[in-house]
Protein backbone atom coordinates (compact mmCIF):
# COMPACT_ATOMS: atom_id res chain seq x y z
CA UNK A 1 0.00 0.00 0.00
CA UNK A 2 1.14 3.26 -1.24
CA UNK A 3 0.54 6.47 0.52
CA UNK A 4 1.40 10.17 -0.54
CA UNK A 5 0.40 12.69 1.92
CA UNK A 6 1.00 16.40 0.86
CA UNK A 7 3.52 16.11 -1.27
CA UNK A 8 4.73 19.28 -3.33
CA UNK A 9 7.68 19.81 -5.61
CA UNK A 10 8.33 23.07 -7.49
CA UNK A 11 10.83 24.63 -10.13
CA UNK A 12 11.91 27.87 -10.02
CA UNK A 13 9.40 28.43 -13.01
CA UNK A 14 6.06 26.65 -11.61
CA UNK A 15 4.72 24.36 -8.62
CA UNK A 16 5.02 20.99 -10.53
CA UNK A 17 3.25 19.00 -7.52
CA UNK A 18 0.92 20.62 -5.28
CA UNK A 19 -0.03 19.31 -1.82
CA UNK A 20 -0.84 15.78 -3.27
CA UNK A 21 -2.36 13.57 -0.92
CA UNK A 22 -3.57 10.22 -2.50
CA UNK A 23 -3.88 6.68 -1.41
CA UNK A 24 -3.13 3.50 -3.28
CA UNK A 25 -4.67 0.52 -1.66
CA UNK A 26 -2.99 -3.13 -1.77
CA UNK A 27 -3.71 -5.28 -4.52
CA UNK A 28 -5.60 -2.35 -6.07
CA UNK A 29 -4.88 -0.09 -9.64
CA UNK A 30 -4.97 3.17 -9.64
CA UNK A 31 -4.96 5.28 -12.25
CA UNK A 32 -3.21 8.58 -12.31
CA UNK A 33 -5.52 10.37 -14.92
CA UNK A 34 -4.73 14.13 -16.00
CA UNK A 35 -3.86 16.37 -19.15
CA UNK A 36 -0.53 16.72 -20.57
CA UNK A 37 1.42 18.86 -17.85
CA UNK A 38 -0.84 17.69 -14.62
CA UNK A 39 1.99 16.54 -13.18
CA UNK A 40 1.28 12.88 -13.71
CA UNK A 41 5.11 11.67 -14.68
CA UNK A 42 6.56 13.54 -11.82
CA UNK A 43 4.18 12.06 -9.23
CA UNK A 44 5.06 8.81 -10.46
CA UNK A 45 8.92 9.84 -10.69
CA UNK A 46 8.51 10.61 -7.28
CA UNK A 47 7.21 7.81 -5.27
CA UNK A 48 9.95 6.05 -7.93
CA UNK A 49 12.58 8.16 -6.38
CA UNK A 50 13.67 9.54 -9.15
CA UNK A 51 12.88 13.12 -7.81
CA UNK A 52 12.69 14.29 -4.02
CA UNK A 53 9.84 15.99 -3.66
CA UNK A 54 9.80 19.16 -1.42
CA UNK A 55 7.75 18.80 1.62
CA UNK A 56 4.74 16.09 2.31
CA UNK A 57 5.50 12.33 2.75
CA UNK A 58 5.36 9.31 0.72
CA UNK A 59 5.41 5.54 2.44
CA UNK A 60 5.45 2.02 1.09
CA UNK A 61 3.61 -0.14 3.77
CA UNK A 62 4.31 2.35 6.47
CA UNK A 63 7.76 2.69 5.59
CA UNK A 64 9.24 6.75 4.41
CA UNK A 65 10.56 6.30 0.63
CA UNK A 66 12.71 8.92 1.30
CA UNK A 67 14.25 7.14 3.57
CA UNK A 68 15.08 3.82 1.61
CA UNK A 69 18.21 3.30 -0.15
CA UNK A 70 17.96 2.81 -3.78
CA UNK A 71 18.70 -0.55 -3.44
CA UNK A 72 16.52 -1.33 -1.09
CA UNK A 73 13.91 1.14 -3.20
CA UNK A 74 14.66 -1.17 -6.10
CA UNK A 75 13.49 -4.24 -4.36
CA UNK A 76 10.18 -3.04 -3.43
CA UNK A 77 9.55 -0.78 -6.58
CA UNK A 78 9.55 -1.14 -10.28
CA UNK A 79 8.80 1.10 -12.91
CA UNK A 80 7.62 0.38 -16.41
CA UNK A 81 7.95 3.97 -18.52
CA UNK A 82 6.66 4.91 -21.59
CA UNK A 83 9.35 3.67 -23.84
CA UNK A 84 12.31 1.75 -23.10
CA UNK A 85 14.83 1.87 -26.08
CA UNK A 86 18.59 0.47 -26.15
CA UNK A 87 20.89 0.09 -29.10
CA UNK A 88 22.60 -3.05 -27.36
CA UNK A 89 21.85 -6.70 -28.58
CA UNK A 90 20.20 -8.11 -25.94
CA UNK A 91 18.14 -10.96 -25.90
CA UNK A 92 14.90 -10.88 -23.84
CA UNK A 93 16.26 -13.09 -21.15
CA UNK A 94 19.01 -10.44 -20.66
CA UNK A 95 16.26 -7.95 -20.30
CA UNK A 96 14.40 -9.79 -17.45
CA UNK A 97 17.37 -10.64 -15.64
CA UNK A 98 18.26 -6.62 -15.12
CA UNK A 99 15.28 -6.97 -13.27
CA UNK A 100 17.44 -9.20 -10.70
CA UNK A 101 20.34 -6.82 -10.21
CA UNK A 102 18.58 -5.52 -6.63
CA UNK A 103 18.48 -9.07 -5.89
CA UNK A 104 21.74 -10.12 -6.15
CA UNK A 105 23.59 -11.87 -3.98
CA UNK A 106 26.72 -12.40 -6.15
CA UNK A 107 28.66 -9.31 -8.33
CA UNK A 108 29.11 -11.63 -11.12
CA UNK A 109 26.92 -14.95 -11.52
CA UNK A 110 23.05 -15.49 -11.59
CA UNK A 111 21.67 -17.82 -9.39
CA UNK A 112 18.92 -20.52 -9.95
CA UNK A 113 16.59 -18.02 -7.88
CA UNK A 114 17.18 -15.43 -10.85
CA UNK A 115 16.56 -17.91 -13.72
CA UNK A 116 13.26 -19.36 -11.90
CA UNK A 117 12.39 -15.72 -11.63
CA UNK A 118 12.87 -14.64 -15.21
CA UNK A 119 10.87 -17.30 -16.15
CA UNK A 120 8.08 -17.23 -14.38
CA UNK A 121 7.83 -13.37 -15.19
CA UNK A 122 8.10 -14.07 -19.16
CA UNK A 123 5.07 -16.73 -18.75
CA UNK A 124 3.10 -14.07 -16.68
CA UNK A 125 3.84 -11.92 -19.61
CA UNK A 126 2.24 -14.56 -22.31
CA UNK A 127 6.13 -14.34 -23.62
CA UNK A 128 7.25 -17.88 -22.71
CA UNK A 129 9.49 -19.28 -25.32
CA UNK A 130 11.16 -15.50 -26.13
CA UNK A 131 13.89 -16.05 -24.02
CA UNK A 132 16.24 -16.24 -26.47
CA UNK A 133 14.66 -13.67 -29.16
CA UNK A 134 16.71 -10.59 -29.21
CA UNK A 135 15.11 -7.54 -28.17
CA UNK A 136 16.06 -5.51 -31.81
CA UNK A 137 13.67 -8.66 -33.45
CA UNK A 138 10.62 -7.30 -31.22
CA UNK A 139 7.65 -5.33 -31.52
CA UNK A 140 6.36 -2.24 -29.93
CA UNK A 141 4.13 -4.55 -28.21
CA UNK A 142 6.45 -7.46 -27.37
CA UNK A 143 9.15 -4.63 -26.16
CA UNK A 144 6.79 -3.44 -23.59
CA UNK A 145 5.66 -6.60 -22.64
CA UNK A 146 9.49 -7.58 -22.46
CA UNK A 147 10.03 -4.80 -20.07
CA UNK A 148 6.78 -5.79 -17.52
CA UNK A 149 8.33 -9.03 -17.40
CA UNK A 150 11.54 -7.12 -15.85
CA UNK A 151 9.42 -5.00 -13.59
CA UNK A 152 7.76 -8.45 -12.20
CA UNK A 153 10.88 -10.32 -12.01
CA UNK A 154 11.79 -7.27 -9.43
CA UNK A 155 9.07 -9.26 -7.24
CA UNK A 156 7.59 -5.24 -6.53
CA UNK A 157 5.32 -4.66 -4.07
CA UNK A 158 4.44 -1.47 -6.12
CA UNK A 159 4.41 -1.61 -9.55
CA UNK A 160 4.73 2.33 -11.32
CA UNK A 161 3.20 2.32 -14.64
CA UNK A 162 4.05 5.46 -16.99
CA UNK A 163 1.99 6.37 -19.82
CA UNK A 164 2.76 2.29 -20.61
CA UNK A 165 0.76 1.54 -23.53
CA UNK A 166 1.16 4.95 -25.01
CA UNK A 167 3.30 3.81 -28.39
CA UNK A 168 0.95 0.57 -28.67
CA UNK A 169 -1.90 -0.28 -30.57
CA UNK A 170 -4.88 -0.84 -29.20
CA UNK A 171 -5.13 -4.29 -29.02
CA UNK A 172 -1.72 -4.27 -27.47
CA UNK A 173 -2.82 -1.85 -25.19
CA UNK A 174 -5.40 -3.71 -24.03
CA UNK A 175 -3.42 -6.49 -23.72
CA UNK A 176 -0.90 -5.22 -21.47
CA UNK A 177 -2.73 -3.26 -19.17
CA UNK A 178 -4.84 -6.93 -18.83
CA UNK A 179 -1.86 -8.26 -18.17
CA UNK A 180 -1.09 -5.78 -15.32
CA UNK A 181 -5.18 -6.58 -13.93
CA UNK A 182 -4.55 -10.30 -13.45
CA UNK A 183 -1.25 -9.71 -11.98
CA UNK A 184 -2.63 -8.52 -8.90
CA UNK A 185 0.42 -6.40 -8.19
CA UNK A 186 -0.31 -3.25 -6.34
CA UNK A 187 -0.42 -0.53 -9.20
CA UNK A 188 -0.32 3.16 -9.48
CA UNK A 189 -0.56 3.84 -13.63
CA UNK A 190 -0.39 7.15 -15.14
CA UNK A 191 -3.03 6.97 -18.16
CA UNK A 192 -3.67 9.23 -21.07
CA UNK A 193 -6.86 6.79 -22.44
CA UNK A 194 -9.88 7.48 -20.34
CA UNK A 195 -11.67 4.53 -21.45
CA UNK A 196 -8.33 2.38 -20.54
CA UNK A 197 -8.79 3.35 -17.01
CA UNK A 198 -12.66 3.08 -16.87
CA UNK A 199 -11.93 -0.59 -18.17
CA UNK A 200 -8.86 -1.41 -15.50
CA UNK A 201 -9.17 0.86 -13.04
CA UNK A 202 -10.67 0.50 -9.44
CA UNK A 203 -10.15 4.24 -8.53
CA UNK A 204 -9.19 6.81 -10.82
CA UNK A 205 -7.02 10.00 -9.32
CA UNK A 206 -7.04 13.02 -11.34
CA UNK A 207 -4.65 16.14 -11.19
CA UNK A 208 -4.90 19.07 -13.03
CA UNK A 209 -2.18 21.82 -12.69
CA UNK A 210 -0.20 19.20 -10.35
CA UNK A 211 -3.34 19.58 -7.99
CA UNK A 212 -5.51 16.13 -7.27
CA UNK A 213 -8.97 17.08 -8.36
CA UNK A 214 -10.82 13.85 -8.25
CA UNK A 215 -10.38 10.95 -6.30
CA UNK A 216 -12.85 7.18 -6.64
CA UNK A 217 -14.31 5.02 -8.56
CA UNK A 218 -14.23 5.71 -12.85
CA UNK A 219 -17.64 5.31 -12.82
CA UNK A 220 -18.27 8.37 -10.17
CA UNK A 221 -15.60 10.80 -11.15
CA UNK A 222 -15.69 10.43 -15.12
CA UNK A 223 -18.48 12.88 -15.78
CA UNK A 224 -19.06 15.10 -18.33
CA UNK A 225 -18.61 17.80 -16.41
CA UNK A 226 -15.08 16.90 -14.75
CA UNK A 227 -13.75 16.01 -18.53
CA UNK A 228 -14.54 19.70 -19.42
CA UNK A 229 -13.35 20.98 -16.71
CA UNK A 230 -10.10 19.44 -16.30
CA UNK A 231 -9.25 18.09 -20.33
CA UNK A 232 -11.74 21.06 -21.53
CA UNK A 233 -13.54 18.17 -24.05
CA UNK A 234 -17.12 18.01 -24.68
CA UNK A 235 -17.73 14.39 -24.27
CA UNK A 236 -20.71 12.29 -23.40
CA UNK A 237 -20.24 9.64 -20.42
CA UNK A 238 -22.03 6.41 -21.23
CA UNK A 239 -22.70 3.26 -19.41
CA UNK A 240 -22.63 0.12 -22.07
CA UNK A 241 -22.42 -3.69 -22.03
CA UNK A 242 -22.29 -1.81 -17.93
CA UNK A 243 -19.14 -0.15 -18.38
CA UNK A 244 -18.33 3.62 -18.12
CA UNK A 245 -17.58 4.54 -21.85
CA UNK A 246 -16.80 7.94 -22.74
CA UNK A 247 -17.89 9.34 -26.20
CA UNK A 248 -15.85 12.80 -27.46
CA UNK A 249 -17.21 15.01 -29.70
CA UNK A 250 -15.13 17.57 -31.94
CA UNK A 251 -14.27 20.42 -30.56
CA UNK A 252 -16.69 23.31 -31.75
CA UNK B 1 19.10 -15.91 -33.17
CA UNK B 2 21.90 -17.28 -31.24
CA UNK B 3 20.52 -18.99 -27.67
CA UNK B 4 22.13 -17.41 -24.87
CA UNK B 5 23.04 -21.08 -23.53
CA UNK B 6 24.89 -21.33 -26.60
CA UNK B 7 26.02 -17.80 -26.36
CA UNK B 8 27.75 -18.55 -22.51
CA UNK B 9 29.23 -21.53 -23.30
CA UNK B 10 30.84 -19.85 -25.97
CA UNK B 11 32.28 -17.06 -24.62
CA UNK B 12 33.97 -19.25 -22.05
CA UNK B 13 35.60 -20.51 -24.73
CA UNK B 14 36.65 -17.41 -26.45
CA UNK B 15 38.31 -16.04 -23.27
CA UNK B 16 40.12 -19.28 -22.57
CA UNK B 17 41.46 -19.15 -26.69
CA UNK B 18 41.85 -15.32 -26.17
CA UNK B 19 44.11 -15.86 -23.24
CA UNK B 20 45.80 -18.50 -24.84
CA UNK B 21 46.70 -16.07 -27.54
CA UNK B 22 47.76 -13.35 -25.82
CA UNK B 23 50.60 -15.42 -24.23
CA UNK B 24 51.50 -17.22 -27.73
CA UNK B 25 51.41 -13.66 -28.76
CA UNK B 26 54.01 -11.89 -26.24
CA UNK B 27 56.01 -15.13 -26.68
CA UNK B 28 56.21 -15.15 -30.80
CA UNK B 29 56.02 -11.13 -31.04
CA UNK B 30 59.55 -10.79 -29.26
CA UNK B 31 60.62 -13.12 -31.82
CA UNK B 32 59.92 -10.75 -34.54
CA UNK B 33 62.61 -8.08 -35.34
CA UNK B 34 65.89 -7.22 -37.63
CA UNK B 35 67.93 -9.73 -35.32
CA UNK B 36 66.49 -13.35 -35.66
CA UNK B 37 65.52 -14.94 -32.46
CA UNK B 38 63.82 -17.99 -31.97
CA UNK B 39 60.58 -18.79 -29.64
CA UNK B 40 62.71 -21.22 -27.22
CA UNK B 41 65.75 -18.32 -26.82
CA UNK B 42 62.80 -15.71 -25.58
CA UNK B 43 61.03 -18.20 -23.33
CA UNK B 44 64.84 -19.15 -22.29
CA UNK B 45 65.54 -15.56 -21.27
CA UNK B 46 62.14 -14.97 -19.67
CA UNK B 47 63.10 -18.26 -18.03
CA UNK B 48 65.94 -16.58 -16.44
CA UNK B 49 65.03 -13.44 -15.59
CA UNK B 50 62.24 -14.80 -13.62
CA UNK B 51 64.17 -17.69 -12.08
CA UNK B 52 63.20 -20.21 -13.02
CA UNK B 53 65.48 -21.94 -15.35
CA UNK B 54 69.37 -21.23 -16.38
CA UNK B 55 69.56 -20.03 -19.90
CA UNK B 56 72.77 -20.23 -21.85
CA UNK B 57 71.64 -17.17 -24.08
CA UNK B 58 74.19 -14.54 -25.39
CA UNK B 59 74.59 -11.32 -23.39
CA UNK B 60 73.25 -9.03 -26.49
CA UNK B 61 70.27 -11.54 -27.08
CA UNK B 62 69.37 -10.96 -23.77
CA UNK B 63 69.97 -7.62 -23.79
CA UNK B 64 67.46 -7.89 -27.35
CA UNK B 65 64.61 -9.62 -25.30
CA UNK B 66 64.58 -8.49 -21.98
CA UNK B 67 65.52 -4.84 -22.47
CA UNK B 68 64.14 -3.84 -25.65
CA UNK B 69 61.29 -5.95 -27.22
CA UNK B 70 59.62 -7.73 -24.27
CA UNK B 71 58.89 -4.21 -22.28
CA UNK B 72 57.48 -2.78 -25.77
CA UNK B 73 55.55 -6.04 -26.47
CA UNK B 74 54.27 -5.95 -22.88
CA UNK B 75 53.56 -2.35 -22.93
CA UNK B 76 51.25 -2.72 -26.19
CA UNK B 77 49.80 -5.61 -24.45
CA UNK B 78 48.95 -3.37 -21.22
CA UNK B 79 47.92 -0.01 -23.48
CA UNK B 80 45.61 -2.08 -25.63
CA UNK B 81 44.00 -4.36 -23.13
CA UNK B 82 43.76 -0.79 -20.76
CA UNK B 83 42.14 1.08 -23.94
CA UNK B 84 39.83 -1.58 -25.05
CA UNK B 85 38.50 -1.93 -21.29
CA UNK B 86 38.27 1.81 -20.68
CA UNK B 87 36.12 2.00 -24.33
CA UNK B 88 34.23 0.12 -23.47
CA UNK B 89 33.18 1.58 -20.25
CA UNK B 90 32.99 4.65 -21.57
CA UNK B 91 30.50 3.56 -24.12
CA UNK B 92 28.41 1.92 -21.74
CA UNK B 93 28.47 4.66 -18.95
CA UNK B 94 27.63 8.11 -21.64
CA UNK B 95 25.59 5.51 -23.41
CA UNK B 96 27.41 6.77 -26.45
CA UNK B 97 28.66 4.22 -28.79
CA UNK B 98 30.81 6.21 -30.24
CA UNK B 99 32.91 6.92 -26.93
CA UNK B 100 36.33 6.31 -26.41
CA UNK B 101 38.85 6.22 -24.04
CA UNK B 102 40.52 9.81 -24.55
CA UNK B 103 36.97 11.63 -24.67
CA UNK B 104 37.65 13.91 -21.89
CA UNK B 105 40.05 15.55 -23.16
CA UNK B 106 43.01 13.27 -21.71
CA UNK B 107 45.20 12.73 -24.88
CA UNK B 108 45.11 16.27 -26.21
CA UNK B 109 46.03 17.16 -22.29
CA UNK B 110 49.19 14.86 -22.63
CA UNK B 111 50.22 16.12 -26.40
CA UNK B 112 50.24 19.92 -24.89
CA UNK B 113 51.82 18.82 -21.47
CA UNK B 114 54.46 16.56 -23.40
CA UNK B 115 54.79 19.44 -25.90
CA UNK B 116 55.77 21.95 -23.30
CA UNK B 117 58.00 19.63 -21.58
CA UNK B 118 60.00 19.34 -24.76
CA UNK B 119 59.81 22.64 -25.61
CA UNK B 120 61.10 24.22 -22.50
CA UNK B 121 63.80 21.76 -22.07
CA UNK B 122 62.97 20.16 -18.54
CA UNK B 123 65.19 17.44 -17.53
CA UNK B 124 66.46 14.51 -20.02
CA UNK B 125 64.36 12.98 -22.54
CA UNK B 126 61.35 10.27 -22.63
CA UNK B 127 60.89 10.04 -18.78
CA UNK B 128 60.15 13.91 -18.19
CA UNK B 129 57.93 13.83 -21.43
CA UNK B 130 56.23 10.99 -20.07
CA UNK B 131 55.68 12.84 -16.98
CA UNK B 132 54.73 15.95 -18.77
CA UNK B 133 52.03 13.84 -20.69
CA UNK B 134 50.24 12.23 -17.72
CA UNK B 135 50.53 16.18 -16.17
CA UNK B 136 48.72 17.42 -18.95
CA UNK B 137 46.22 14.40 -18.88
CA UNK B 138 45.35 14.69 -15.32
CA UNK B 139 44.97 18.18 -15.84
CA UNK B 140 42.83 18.35 -18.60
CA UNK B 141 40.62 15.83 -17.20
CA UNK B 142 40.20 17.53 -14.21
CA UNK B 143 39.39 20.53 -16.04
CA UNK B 144 36.69 18.86 -17.81
CA UNK B 145 35.21 17.37 -14.64
CA UNK B 146 35.02 20.53 -13.17
CA UNK B 147 33.11 21.90 -15.40
CA UNK B 148 30.92 19.73 -16.57
CA UNK B 149 30.21 18.30 -13.23
CA UNK B 150 29.57 21.30 -11.50
CA UNK B 151 25.89 20.88 -10.38
CA UNK B 152 26.96 17.02 -9.04
CA UNK B 153 25.67 14.80 -11.35
CA UNK B 154 28.13 14.78 -14.24
CA UNK B 155 26.07 14.12 -17.41
CA UNK B 156 26.71 11.99 -20.37
CA UNK B 157 26.03 15.18 -22.64
CA UNK B 158 27.98 17.31 -20.47
CA UNK B 159 30.72 15.60 -20.34
CA UNK B 160 31.22 14.41 -24.39
CA UNK B 161 30.80 18.00 -24.96
CA UNK B 162 32.96 19.85 -22.74
CA UNK B 163 35.76 16.98 -23.15
CA UNK B 164 35.75 18.10 -27.45
CA UNK B 165 35.90 21.50 -26.42
CA UNK B 166 38.65 21.20 -23.91
CA UNK B 167 40.48 18.77 -26.24
CA UNK B 168 40.25 21.42 -29.13
CA UNK B 169 41.49 23.67 -26.87
CA UNK B 170 44.51 21.41 -25.78
CA UNK B 171 45.37 20.59 -29.46
CA UNK B 172 45.38 24.41 -30.81
CA UNK B 173 47.68 25.26 -28.06
CA UNK B 174 49.72 22.48 -29.19
CA UNK B 175 49.76 23.91 -32.69
CA UNK B 176 50.64 27.28 -31.47
CA UNK B 177 53.38 26.13 -29.06
CA UNK B 178 54.76 24.37 -31.83
CA UNK B 179 54.74 26.54 -34.56
CA UNK B 180 56.02 29.48 -32.24
CA UNK B 181 58.68 27.34 -31.13
CA UNK B 182 59.73 26.65 -34.39
CA UNK B 183 62.34 23.93 -33.49
CA UNK B 184 62.15 20.64 -36.11
CA UNK B 185 63.52 18.50 -33.53
CA UNK B 186 60.39 19.13 -31.27
CA UNK B 187 58.39 19.19 -34.25
CA UNK B 188 58.99 15.61 -35.08
CA UNK B 189 59.47 14.02 -32.03
CA UNK B 190 55.58 14.92 -31.35
CA UNK B 191 54.49 14.18 -34.61
CA UNK B 192 55.45 10.63 -33.45
CA UNK B 193 54.14 11.02 -29.60
CA UNK B 194 50.58 12.38 -30.89
CA UNK B 195 50.57 9.37 -33.63
CA UNK B 196 51.04 6.84 -30.58
CA UNK B 197 54.16 5.31 -30.66
CA UNK B 198 55.29 2.68 -28.31
CA UNK B 199 58.87 3.06 -29.12
CA UNK B 200 59.64 4.65 -25.67
CA UNK B 201 58.38 1.40 -23.36
CA UNK B 202 60.60 0.50 -20.64
CA UNK B 203 60.21 -1.98 -17.41
CA UNK B 204 60.46 1.44 -15.24
CA UNK B 205 56.93 2.54 -16.88
CA UNK B 206 55.54 -0.91 -16.76
CA UNK B 207 56.13 -0.95 -13.47
CA UNK B 208 53.62 2.06 -13.32
CA UNK B 209 50.91 1.36 -16.31
CA UNK B 210 50.70 -2.92 -14.96
CA UNK B 211 49.44 -1.92 -11.73
CA UNK B 212 47.65 1.01 -12.85
CA UNK B 213 45.97 -1.64 -15.09
CA UNK B 214 45.20 -4.08 -12.84
CA UNK B 215 43.63 -1.72 -10.15
CA UNK B 216 41.20 -0.79 -12.82
CA UNK B 217 40.19 -3.69 -14.08
CA UNK B 218 39.46 -5.21 -11.06
CA UNK B 219 37.22 -2.02 -10.27
CA UNK B 220 35.40 -2.73 -13.70
CA UNK B 221 34.93 -6.12 -13.64
CA UNK B 222 33.26 -5.98 -10.08
CA UNK B 223 30.61 -3.26 -11.77
CA UNK B 224 30.09 -5.65 -14.94
CA UNK B 225 26.08 -5.94 -13.45
CA UNK B 226 25.87 -2.32 -12.78
CA UNK B 227 27.17 -1.44 -16.14
CA UNK B 228 24.59 -3.82 -17.37
CA UNK B 229 21.55 -1.70 -15.60
CA UNK B 230 22.64 1.15 -17.71
CA UNK B 231 21.57 -0.89 -21.00
CA UNK B 232 18.01 1.40 -20.66
CA UNK B 233 19.14 4.53 -19.88
CA UNK B 234 20.37 6.19 -16.33
CA UNK B 235 16.76 5.89 -15.12
CA UNK B 236 16.06 2.60 -15.59
CA UNK B 237 19.40 1.66 -13.86
CA UNK B 238 18.25 4.39 -11.18
CA UNK B 239 15.51 2.24 -10.77
CA UNK B 240 17.08 -1.02 -10.72
CA UNK B 241 18.79 0.05 -7.85
CA UNK B 242 21.85 1.52 -8.99
CA UNK B 243 23.76 4.97 -7.43
CA UNK B 244 24.01 6.42 -11.26
CA UNK B 245 25.86 9.55 -9.96
CA UNK B 246 28.63 7.61 -7.90
CA UNK B 247 29.05 4.90 -10.76
CA UNK B 248 29.31 7.31 -13.09
CA UNK B 249 32.63 9.49 -11.24
CA UNK B 250 33.24 6.63 -9.96
CA UNK B 251 34.12 4.85 -12.94
CA UNK B 252 34.95 8.11 -15.23
CA UNK B 253 37.60 8.94 -12.79
CA UNK B 254 39.13 5.37 -12.70
CA UNK B 255 39.19 5.14 -16.72
CA UNK B 256 40.15 8.55 -16.95
CA UNK B 257 43.35 7.84 -14.53
CA UNK B 258 43.90 4.55 -16.48
CA UNK B 259 44.00 6.35 -19.60
CA UNK B 260 46.28 8.89 -18.20
CA UNK B 261 48.99 6.26 -17.45
CA UNK B 262 48.80 4.74 -20.87
CA UNK B 263 48.81 7.98 -22.71
CA UNK B 264 52.11 8.98 -21.06
CA UNK B 265 53.38 5.82 -22.45
CA UNK B 266 52.69 5.39 -25.96
CA UNK B 267 50.60 8.69 -26.77
CA UNK B 268 47.71 8.76 -28.22
CA UNK B 269 46.70 5.48 -29.77
CA UNK B 270 43.54 5.89 -31.54
CA UNK B 271 40.80 3.33 -32.34
CA UNK B 272 41.70 0.31 -30.42
CA UNK B 273 39.10 2.05 -27.63
CA UNK B 274 36.85 2.85 -30.00
CA UNK B 275 36.56 -0.36 -32.19
CA UNK B 276 37.79 -3.37 -30.15
CA UNK B 277 34.22 -3.21 -27.58
CA UNK B 278 32.30 -2.73 -30.68
CA UNK B 279 34.00 -6.22 -31.94
CA UNK B 280 34.16 -7.75 -28.47
CA UNK B 281 30.36 -7.24 -28.25
CA UNK B 282 29.61 -9.00 -31.66
CA UNK B 283 31.61 -11.75 -30.56
CA UNK B 284 30.56 -11.97 -26.72
CA UNK B 285 27.22 -10.09 -27.26
CA UNK B 286 26.09 -7.00 -24.96
CA UNK B 287 26.47 -8.45 -20.95
CA UNK B 288 29.45 -7.10 -19.46
CA UNK B 289 30.19 -9.84 -17.01
CA UNK B 290 31.13 -11.89 -21.15
CA UNK B 291 31.91 -8.91 -22.45
CA UNK B 292 35.11 -7.52 -20.41
CA UNK B 293 36.99 -10.64 -20.27
CA UNK B 294 36.91 -11.09 -24.05
CA UNK B 295 37.45 -7.22 -24.93
CA UNK B 296 40.96 -7.38 -22.21
CA UNK B 297 42.67 -10.11 -23.95
CA UNK B 298 41.33 -9.24 -27.47
CA UNK B 299 42.90 -5.51 -26.85
CA UNK B 300 46.22 -6.59 -25.80
CA UNK B 301 46.34 -8.95 -28.44
CA UNK B 302 45.37 -6.32 -31.50
CA UNK B 303 47.94 -4.17 -30.05
CA UNK B 304 50.84 -6.04 -29.73
CA UNK B 305 50.46 -7.93 -33.33
CA UNK B 306 49.94 -3.92 -34.67
CA UNK B 307 52.31 -2.66 -33.15
CA UNK B 308 54.93 -5.07 -34.17
CA UNK B 309 53.65 -4.51 -37.74
CA UNK B 310 54.77 -1.07 -36.96
CA UNK B 311 58.09 -1.68 -35.95
CA UNK B 312 58.92 -4.20 -38.69
CA UNK B 313 56.72 -3.80 -42.25
CA UNK B 314 58.92 -0.67 -43.42
CA UNK B 315 61.87 -1.43 -41.79
CA UNK B 316 64.21 0.40 -41.22
CA UNK B 317 61.45 3.55 -40.44
CA UNK B 318 59.26 2.86 -38.10
CA UNK B 319 55.17 3.50 -38.35
CA UNK B 320 53.99 5.13 -35.73
CA UNK B 321 51.38 2.72 -34.65
CA UNK B 322 48.41 5.17 -34.23
CA UNK B 323 48.50 5.25 -38.00
CA UNK B 324 48.35 1.42 -38.73
CA UNK B 325 45.34 1.20 -35.98
CA UNK B 326 43.63 4.07 -38.03
CA UNK B 327 44.40 2.09 -40.41
CA UNK B 328 42.94 -0.79 -39.53
CA UNK B 329 40.62 1.02 -37.20
CA UNK B 330 38.66 2.61 -39.89
CA UNK B 331 37.70 -0.30 -42.04
CA UNK B 332 36.83 -2.54 -39.68
CA UNK B 333 34.37 0.18 -38.02
CA UNK B 334 32.42 0.57 -41.28
CA UNK B 335 32.47 -3.19 -41.61
CA UNK B 336 30.48 -3.29 -38.13
CA UNK B 337 28.35 -0.45 -38.76
CA UNK B 338 27.25 -2.52 -41.97
CA UNK B 339 26.90 -5.95 -40.01
CA UNK B 340 25.02 -4.33 -37.24
CA UNK B 341 22.48 -2.21 -39.86
CA UNK B 342 21.91 -6.07 -41.83
CA UNK B 343 21.34 -7.63 -38.46
CA UNK B 344 19.02 -4.77 -37.11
Amino acid sequence: MLEITDVSWAVPAARILDHITCTVPAGSLVGLLGPNGSGKTTLIRAVAGLVRPDTGAMTIAGDHIAGLRRLALARRIALLAQHADTDLDLTVRDVVLLGRIPHRRSRWSDTADDHTAVAEALTRVDLAGFADRTWLTLSGGERQRAQLARAFAQEPELLLLDEPTNHLDIGHQLQLLSLVRRAKVTTLAALHDLNLAAMFCDTVVVLHHGRVVATGPPTEVLTSGLLAGVYGVDAEVRVHDGRTVICYRPPS
Amino acid sequence: MRPARVRTAGTAAITLTLVAGLLVSVGAAVTVGPADLSIGTVWAVIGEHLGLAQADVSVLRDHIVWDLRLPRVLAAAAVGAGLAAAGAVMQTVTRNPLADPYLLGVSSGAALGAVLVIVAGIGGGMVAVSGGAFAGALATFAVVVLIAGRRGALSPARVVLTGVAIAQLCAACTSFVIIWVGDPNATQSITFWLSGSLAGATWAKLAWAIPALAAVLLLVLTQARTLNAFAFGEEAAATLGVDVTRTRWLLLIATALLTAVLVAISGAIGFVGLILPHAARFLAGPDHRRLLPVVVPAGAIFLIWVDTAARTVFEPRELPVGVLTALLGVPAFLMLLRRREVRG
